[in-house]
């Protein structure tokens, strides 16, 4: 069985995908997690997955505008000028 | 400290450490699975890691140093169970071994934890909280060997062979301890035998002596490496 | 996408994972590279392992150790990465030790002195982090990744290396010796290490960006790298014919490929022996692998 390894450097940082490795069960599988992904002290924490547990989600439909919901899709530039201007001069 | 002197308690615990972790080594780059390779090598790692910091107490006392105790003395002089010694290039010998001694071991480190001499007990606390590790992997694996056929035969086999050994590990009350222990986890009977007790070492730890020290031996004593 | 399509994506430096489409040519070198790989670091720790047993401090033990342990954790990786791309590990296993695929040359001769412990640790490991770093940016992403852990773990390596080197060429006569004894050997496998020179568009592994650098260009790394540090230490380097241009260029005697090429097909001086222990270990552990990949009772 392949079990995906996620690793958390410190806490308060995220779990990151970190590699895998072969192991029948938990046990095996946690003992060779901790030894290939924190034998040095590198990791705070590991989660341990069955590769056939995880889902794999890819692909967006790419079609339309839809920048208005990101930062992007605002250029306020040209009206702040303008808006300070006409406050200059009032 | 009882009886025996504080560096005779910490050169027997140091000795058994250190060639047994010698012992252990012998499997880093050959073992039966990559990953377990990587597992058992940190273990071997472990052990010599608490015979050079049990090394470094005696050696205070001593007016020496670690690597001295560790190299410099004959194969006569050494303290260590004949147990540690058996050179057992073979897997479920490998795996019995460790979970026999690991077993012996957490029985004599809650002795030291208690010692009043608050070094030594901090110290086997330190080698304790390490080793909980190693009961684990040692754990697993005799599950997943008794969780065959093959795997009970096999251990069985080297249970058997090994039995002798792991009893002259400890002594008296202590050695009571270790086989209700033993018995109690294993499903098969073990043999009625003598121990091998500590105090004779085996052929094998000449020989693995000689090619610890080989490189050691071809500078003068106090050479740096 | 088709084989032009792709060729172009990568030049431009586009990734490509493991479930993705790839020319049937370019997973084919790609396994036979990585399966290399990871087949030269399970060799090279035979050599090594050897001296575990006999390091001269608790110290240099426990460094030697984690550095062995190490090169065996990279072949895990490495192998993990063959296995999703199609190739199992137990295929990988049987055809190394079948002679069918190869490893690298510096892991088929013999290591004789605790100096070789030092030369190779500091040199032979240098040599290999400078194409594992090149590594980091090959167009296949799983293997880029696993490369950044291995590369970040060598770099301890090498400093222990040195560390070995430097307090022997500070100790007894005896004991300079011995490194400048292990150099001398050493020497013409380094210099074959990278690979005889190709030119980049002749070079199939550039072209599908599996690796980033030229074989010359990283033996030119190697050597503005190293032949200081060598030179510093008072060590002779065994070719008279070393030497800098003003243009920054080493010049040196023309390795002989003939010999990297008899040595890599598996006639170097210590590839049988090698590769029958590796074997015989191999069958005897196999009793091991069916019990811990049984089903549970």
């Amino acid at each position: 069985m392949i079990w995906e390894v996620f690793r958390q450097e410190r806490k308060g940082q995220p779990f990151q995908h970190a590699g895998s490795v072969e192991a029948p069960d938990f046990r095996f599988a946690e003992i060779y997690g901790r030894e290939q992904y924190g034998r040095r002290g590198e990791s705070e924490a590991l989660w341990l997955v069955p590769r056939e547990h995880l889902s794999v989600v890819e692909g967006w439909a790419d079609e339309f505008d839809l920048k208005y919901r990101r930062v992007d899709g605002y250029s306020i530039k040209a009206r702040l000028k303008e808006a300070r201007e006409r406050a200059e001069s009032r | 400290m009882n009886a025996r002197s504080r560096v005779e308690v910490l050169l027997e615990l140091a000795d058994d450490e250190l060639i047994l972790g010698w012992r252990d080594s012998e499997w880093t780059g050959i073992a039966p699975l990559l990953e377990e390779d990587v597992a058992f090598s940190s273990i071997a790692q472990n052990e010599i890691g608490h015979a050079r910091a049990l090394y470094e107490l005696a050696a205070r006392e001593l007016g020496t140093d670690a690597d001295a105790l560790a190299f410099d003395r004959a194969p006569d002089e050494y303290r260590c169970a004949p147990l540690v010694e058996l050179r057992r290039l073979e897997w479920a010998r490998t795996i019995a071994r460790h979970w026999l001694y690991e077993t012996a071991d957490e029985i004599r480190l809650a002795v030291l934890k208690a010692s009043d001499d608050p070094e030594v007990a901090g110290l086997a606390a330190k080698i304790d909280r390490e080793e909980a590790y190693h009961r684990m992997h040692a754990e697993m694996w005799i599950d997943r060997l008794l969780a065959t056929e093959e795997g009970t035969t096999r251990l069985r086999e080297a249970i058997d062979e090994l039995w002798p050994y792991a009893l002259g590990v400890l002594d008296g009350e202590l050695r009571l301890q270790l086989v209700e222990r033993v018995r109690g986890r294993l499903p098969f009977d073990l043999p009625e035998v003598e121990p091998v007790t500590r105090g004779q070492h085996t052929e094998e730890l000449r020989e693995l002596w000689d090619e610890m020290t080989e490189v050691r031996r071809s500078a003068p004593t106090g050479a740096q490496w | 996408m088709d084989d032009q399509e792709f060729l172009e994506y990568v030049q431009a430096g586009g990734q490509v994972e493991t479930g993705d489409w790839m020319p049937d040519d370019y997973r084919a070198k790609l396994v036979k590279f990585i399966e290399m790989h990871g087949n030269s670091e399970l060799m090279g720790v035979l050599p090594e392992r050897e001296w575990i047993l006999r390091a001269p401090t608790l110290q240099r033990k426990l460094a030697l150790t984690a550095k062995v342990q190490d090169e065996v954790g990279h072949s895990q990786l490495i192998y993990r990465v063959v296995e999703d791309l199609g190739k199992p590990r137990e295929h990988c296993l049987a055809d190394l030790v079948s002679g069918k695929s190869k490893f690298h040359n510096v892991f088929h001769y013999p290591t004789k002195t605790w100096g070789d412990v030092g030369v190779i640790a500091w040199l032979v490991d240098a040599a290999a982090i400078i194409s594992q770093k090149a590594l980091l940016k090959c167009s296949y992403a799983p293997y880029a990744r696993i490369m950044k852990k291995i590369c970040w773990e060598e770099s301890f390596h090498i400093l222990h290396g040195r560390d070995v080197i430097l307090a022997m060429v500070t100790g007894t006569p005896e004991q300079f010796e011995l490194v400048q004894e292990a150099l001398n050997r050493w020497w013409p496998p380094l210099m074959q290490f990278h690979g005889n020179p190709i030119p980049a568009d002749d070079d199939p592994m550039y072209q599908w960006r599996i690796k980033s650098q030229g074989n010359e260009e990283a033996r030119q790394q190697f050597l503005d790298g190293y032949v200081p540090q060598m030179l510093e230490l008072g060590l002779t380097i065994p070719d008279p014919a070393l030497r800098k241009r003003d243009d920054g260029v080493w010049e040196y005697t023309e390795p002989d490929w003939d010999e990297l090429r008899h040595v890599v097909t598996g006639h170097g001086p210590k590839t049988q022996e090698r590769l029958g222990f590796r074997r015989l270990n191999h069958d005897e552990t196999a009793w091991v692998r069916s019990v811990v990949l049984a089903e549970a009772a």
